[in-house]
């Protein structure tokens, strides 16, 4: 039985969030605790400025907390520097955006690319890594299509394919479905389910909607900062 | 890596309506900063490229110009026979006495009248600078009211045709020939013989007078030997020396251009930056996300520091072409120490062509630091909600 600092990915403690508003003190994120265990496929529901997307942007240490610990694969993230956070989330972190946030002047095969820039990896390596992402997403075919060429479904794809280039251990998804229609939504929970069972990939998604909480092992809610027992 | 720059010309292009109208402001004020190089590098030129480094110019001492300068016939007996005079294939010393005066001619097309400069000389004069030659008709004939023009003065000026007429003096000169001195300052002058010039003018002094040494040592040694003579009171100096001190006509040029010049770049650089905040603005969530696929402070720095100096070079570039048709294009300017008119061509040299490029780059970083310096700066979860 392996023990809990070896399965536990993000581990938070106490963690406090809280910014003026006018003269009133407004907590995002209220005494949050929660342990990720590796490979876990998670759902962060909650209303509208529960928290979800405060403590996913933690985890991915660009937002930074007000009190309390947070380690990601046994890192304190908000130890590194700037740059080093920037370099650190190249490599550990892969972000799925609700929007999409392609890059809209570079083609589908540009805008997997991109991550890969920062990385030792040479042209030919790059592309080798770029076409296998855009294949398991099932876009091989799109490759030279700008995002404006391309459906809402497939510019999410292309997202997820930037996300999964550089081989990260954790996926974090905000809301990677509110854009999409129902089949362009299942398309994606899909492909996420596959990268959580088939490479091994934690995945923690903040979402909205009951059916694509369904496709995670487990559900968490959070409700004003502060996060619901299990 | 860095943020391909592609990225960077591609937004550019996709932004089409405010980079051109940013580019041609930079190129307008690129287009001035052209022109007032040009326009000094070719007056430069004019000055630089007179002069035979062999002659020697003898004036009154202290005087700046030979138009304030007096040389008397004793003294120009005394100097005939100095050492390291050259002498032509007759046995003659090559000594030119010459006269200068300004008159007034209209300019051909009716924009008004203008100084030029009238020297007078004797044949060996013209012996003594060959570089310039006869374009047409023929030298004057000495003791006749003859003129020749120099091709710019015919080109530019009424009444400078072959048989034409021009009044100074005490009659009417007849012009006799054209004569080519390329783009050097005799290029604006009017030659004929100097002792008819003496007659019409009444006046016993010369203006100057020009000695060809036989060698550069003896040339240097003949202007020192003149000035240091104390019963001469005259001062010798290298022709090629006194039309290079002559480039300082060209001082409220390059004032008034470089106040102008630094005035639009400073619109110029404003234009820039304007653009460049607009870009920042409307690109936010593409920097935040840039910045989540890891990408650092400095390299979004970078390249908007990037794009801002494209930008810029690319209103250099039009600037650049816009001034194309000008390159050897032929103007005047009135010369402050003879006080006639100096005729130079604007001359658009590689070396001035790259130092517009440097202009423009520059601008481009001035105006594109401040918005790249925000780019970096934003936080990246506000950012991502714009």
């Amino acid at each position: 039985m392996p023990t809990a600092a070896e399965t536990t990915i993000v581990q938070a403690r106490n963690l406090q969030k809280s910014f003026k508003r006018d003269s009133f003190e407004v907590k995002a994120l209220d005494d949050v605790s929660i342990d990720i265990a590796e490979g876990e496929f998670l759902a962060l529901m909650g209303p509208s400025g529960s928290g979800k997307t405060t403590l996913l942007n933690m985890i991915a240490a660009i937002d930074r907390p007000t009190g309390g610990e947070l380690l990601v694969m046994g890192e304190n993230i908000f130890r590194l520097s700037d740059q080093q956070s920037a370099k650190w989330r190249n490599e550990k972190i892969g972000y799925i955006f609700q929007s999409f946030n392609l890059i809209p002047v570079l083609t589908a095969f540009e805008n997997v690319e991109l991550p890969l820039l920062l990385t030792k990896l040479n042209k030919q390596e790059r592309r080798d890594h770029v076409l296998t992402a855009l294949k398991l997403v099932g876009l091989e075919d799109r490759v030279h299509h700008l995002p404006k060429q391309l459906s809402g479904g497939q510019e999410q794809r292309v997202a997820i394919a930037r996300a999964i280039v550089t081989d990260p251990q954790i996926l974090l998804a905000d809301e990677p479905t509110g854009d999409l229609d129902s089949h362009s939504a299942a398309e994606v929970l899909e492909i996420m389910t596959r990268l959580n069972q088939d490479a091994k990939k934690t995945v923690v998604m903040v979402t909205h909607d009951p059916h694509a909480a369904a496709y995670a092992h487990l559900t968490r809610h959070l409700e004003k900062g502060m996060l619901l027992p299990a | 890596m860095a943020i391909p720059f592609s990225y960077n010309l591609r937004n550019l292009r996709l932004r089409l309506g405010a980079t051109v109208m940013t580019a041609m402001g930079i190129a307008l004020t690129v287009a001035i900063a052209i022109f007032i190089m040009a326009l000094l590098a070719g007056l430069k030129a004019a000055f630089v490229t007179s002069g035979d480094p062999l002659n020697v110019l003898v004036m009154r001492k202290g005087s700046q110009a030979e138009l304030s300068s007096s040389v008397d016939r004793p003294a120009l007996q005394a100097m005939k026979y100095l050492p390291g005079i050259a002498r032509d294939a007759h046995g003659e010393p090559e000594v030119s006495p010459e006269m200068v005066v300004v008159i007034v001619l209209p300019r051909r097309d009716g924009t008004g009248e203008v100084n030029v400069t009238v020297r007078g000389m004797t044949p060996m004069g013209i012996e003594m600078r060959p570089a310039i030659h006869l374009a047409s008709g023929r030298w004057f004939n000495p003791g006749q009211r003859e003129i020749v023009v120099s091709n710019s003065i015919h080109q530019r000026f009424g009444h400078a045709n072959l048989g034409d007429t021009v009044s100074f003096g005490k009659g009417e000169w007849t012009v006799v020939g054209v004569f080519d001195a390329g783009h050097t300052s005799s290029d604006s002058e009017i030659w004929t013989d100097v002792n008819q010039m003496a007659t019409d003018f009444d006046r016993p002094v010369f203006s100057s007078v020009l000695l060809h040494a036989d060698s550069a040592v003896a040339a240097d040694a003949l202007a020192h030997r003149v000035s240091e003579d104390q019963r001469l009171e005259l001062d010798g100096m290298l022709e090629s020396a006194y039309y290079a001190e002559q480039t300082k006509s060209g001082a409220p040029i390059q004032f008034v251009g470089t106040v102008v010049a630094f005035i639009m770049a400073i619109g110029s650089c404003f234009a820039a930056m304007n653009t460049m905040y607009a870009a920042v603005a409307y690109r936010g969530r593409e920097i935040a996300t840039l910045r989540i696929l890891g990408f650092s402070r400095p390299s979004i720095l970078t390249s908007f520091v990037l794009e801002s100096i494209a930008l810029s070079l690319l209103g250099g570039l039009a600037g650049i072409l816009l001034m194309l048709p000008f390159n050897g294009m032929t103007t005047g300017t009135s010369n402050a120490v003879t006080f006639s008119e100096v005729v130079f061509r604007l001359q658009l040299t590689p070396a001035l062509l790259l130092k517009a490029i440097a202009f423009s780059a520059i601008m481009g970083l001035i105006g594109g630091l401040a918005p790249a310096w925000q780019a970096s700066r934003r936080d990246i979860v506000a950012a991502l909600r714009s």
